[in-house]
């Protein structure tokens, strides 16, 4: 037992009493030194994607590197948007990747629900395997089921097509959100659903009106790990978006420009931010209510 | 829908939840108890689109996996050409006596034997840190881990691959910085962290363990938010400092979280994909394959050789089960399947 680590212990002791006063003031200090340590360390990454994004050329490939570009740019990023690079603009990317995302969520989210309330609401045979089966599932791993995959949807003519992504999104995101749902279905007291069904409320009014409101908050949740998954999804886009790029997704994008000769991290750089941006601005609006939802996911199952 | 869930519930529950037609019934219960039977459909019909989707799309491509991995599955059958033949244990002779098999194996597996206790202990310290921090730097630094968390993979692996490129990126220049006696210096200069394994996956791990702490550190949080205070009371009282009051009360009480943390950390790592494609080079390095890329290569580098790709994808899909089964096993110990 080191001395110094005494008041780790006594701080939270002494907090859970509800007497901020007497923590110690040094271990305070510390404690958040190491937390905005943290912090730098883990937003670095992120904060130079942003600043090379701005960067001209000629400091990007300086050889001692600035933290912030000397000479501000929205060169990057201009040739990104009319499509200098690559020759299509970004706006084509973004509206696939849209398209694949939102149609993909809204009815992974309509499967899923009806699932959860399903599994939440009624007890039945096979109840126990089908909850099994989905743990199982999302457990397969992608770039083994890419295989058999490819060749189904080339049997079929799904490949090069936006439909065949977003079947193939439904699908992935099916067994966590399900999942997930099924816990705040449950959550839902039941005393409520049976008053309003005494009241004469048939089933689908219940659902719409009692039902639905209440687990709003849960879709909110299972939507956003569905639009994340479906909108950062590499593999399965990369490999069935092969030969046609005015399909490509934001992620199959962004890569494109890797080994093609030489290399303009910049415009990869404004891509990026581009691509991530997005997701970053969704996430930070809902991310108090994902949290309880990550844990309400994965931590119980 | 919810008066039938409870008569559903009120069936399963009472002793005679027997089909009907196995005991008499007087005419008059005869109608009731066919609208009985139609409501004991409904759960089936809800989970009918789920299964279907999850059917079609993910159990009977694992199935076809298997089926191939038996046959000679390459581009005259897919072409028509040729007949696909069973050809036995044929692919798996030929994937293990592939050097190229062995060492994207061991590159798999000292990967996940290395990140994952990594990502672990770096994540349990963030959630210990989280749990003592006043609510307003908590919630700060909790908001930034989770911001690297939703980075998309292909974001992060274009930022590292930046951070480490040798003309202009940032880790070439501070290590150039550290003063010699410390490995530092001249040497680093145009270093290229790509073209070897070790240093490729040196990258990668660095990579994985950023994007992976954050969600270990909010659930060893949630976890810790469980635990009365008064045993970490109790046990400072008794003399025991913050390491022993860790193992001794909140390791113990944890473990089930830790169990589910420490399995899907193998199965992220282990089969980990897009993050090793970027940063290995798409394809370039076949020296730096793990087992996912290896399959992935064989299936879609001309000529494709799907059946020796499906024998590769049915062993990784096996071992990731059998750690699947241990999550599976943690997950109704911990009580999640009720």
């Amino acid at each position: 037992m080191t001395p110094g680590s005494i008041p780790l212990v006594r701080s939270v002791a002494v907090r859970n009493a509800g007497r901020p006063g007497r923590t110690r003031r040094s271990g305070k200090i510390i404690l958040n030194l190491v937390a905005v340590l943290v912090a730098v360390v883990t937003l670095f990454p992120i904060f130079w994607m942003i600043s090379t994004a701005f960067k001209p050329a000629t400091e990007i490939y300086s050889l001692t590197p600035r933290p912030l570009p000397t000479h501000w740019t929205l060169s990057n990023f201009r040739n990104v948007l009319n499509g200098s690079v690559i020759g299509m603009p970004y706006w084509v990317f973004l509206r696939n990747s849209l398209i694949v995302t939102v149609s993909s969520v809204i009815a992974s989210s309509l499967i899923a629900l009806v699932a959860a309330i399903g599994i939440a609401r009624f007890r039945f045979r096979f109840r126990t395997t089908y909850l099994i089966m989905l743990l199982i599932v999302q457990m397969l791993p992608q770039q083994s089921l890419v295989i058999a995959l490819f060749l189904d949807f080339r049997r079929v003519n799904l490949l090069d097509s936006l439909l065949g992504l977003v079947l193939l999104y439904i699908a992935f995101s099916l067994p966590v959100t399900i999942w997930m749902l099924r816990n705040f279905v449950a959550a839902v007291p039941r005393e409520l659903e049976e008053a309003a069904a005494i009241d004469g409320a048939g089933p689908l009014t219940v659902f719409r009106k009692v039902l639905l409101p209440l687990v709003a908050p849960g879709l909110v949740t299972t939507s956003v790990f569905a639009f994340i998954f479906a909108w950062n999804e590499f593999l399965f886009a990369t490999t069935f978006l092969g030969t046609d790029q005015s399909k490509y997704t934001l992620p199959v994008y962004v890569t494109y420009f890797f080994g093609k000769g030489s290399v303009d991290w910049g415009a990869i750089m404004a891509a990026s931010a581009l691509f991530t941006l997005p997701v970053m601005i969704f996430f930070l609006i809902v991310q108090r209510r994902l949290r309880s939802g990550l844990l309400a996911g994965a931590v119980k199952g | 829908m919810l008066s039938s869930a409870q008569q559903s519930d009120a069936a399963a529950a009472s002793p005679d939840n027997r089909p009907s037609g196995r005991r008499p019934l007087p005419p008059s219960a005869r109608t009731r108890s066919s609208a009985r039977r139609r409501r004991r459909l409904v759960p089936y019909l809800l989970l009918l689109p789920s299964a279907v989707a999850i059917g079609l799309l993910l159990i009977w491509p694992a199935i076809q996996i298997a089926i191939y991995s038996f046959q000679n599955y390459g581009l005259p059958q897919v072409t028509g050409a040729e007949a696909t033949s069973w050809t036995g244990l044929g692919n798996f002779r030929l994937v293990l006596a592939d050097p190229e098999f062995w060492s994207s194996l061991r590159i798999s597996v000292l990967f996940a034997v290395i990140v994952v206790p990594l990502t672990l202990i770096i994540g349990t310290l963030v959630g210990l840190l989280l749990n003592r921090l006043g609510p307003k730097m908590a919630a700060f630094l909790s908001t930034t881990a989770l911001l690297a968390w939703a980075m998309p993979a292909v974001s992060a692996s274009v930022i590292f691959v930046w951070l480490f490129d040798p003309d202009g990126g940032v880790a070439d220049w501070l290590l150039g910085k550290v003063p010699t006696w410390l490995d530092g210096g001249a040497r680093w200069s145009g270093y290229s962290w790509t073209n070897a394994p070790l240093p490729a996956y040196t990258v990668i791990t660095l990579l994985v363990v950023w994007q992976a702490f954050p969600f270990i550190a909010v659930s060893v949080l949630a976890g810790l938010k469980t635990i009365p205070s008064e045993l970490h009371e109790a046990a400072r009282v008794d003399g025991a400092g913050p390491w022993r009051s860790f193992w001794k009360v909140t390791f113990p009480l944890l473990k089930p979280i830790f169990m589910v943390l420490v399995l899907l950390s193998v199965i992220w790592d282990f089969g980990i994909f897009t993050q090793a494609y970027i940063v290995t080079g798409e394809l370039g390095n076949r020296d730096e394959f793990n087992l996912g890329i290896y399959a992935y290569d064989k299936a879609f580098t001309m000529p494709p050789a799907y059946g020796v790709a499906s024998a590769l994808a049915l062993i990784l899909t096996i071992i990731l089960l059998l750690v699947t089964a241990g999550y599976v096993r943690a997950s109704i110990k911990q009580g999640a399947i009720a």
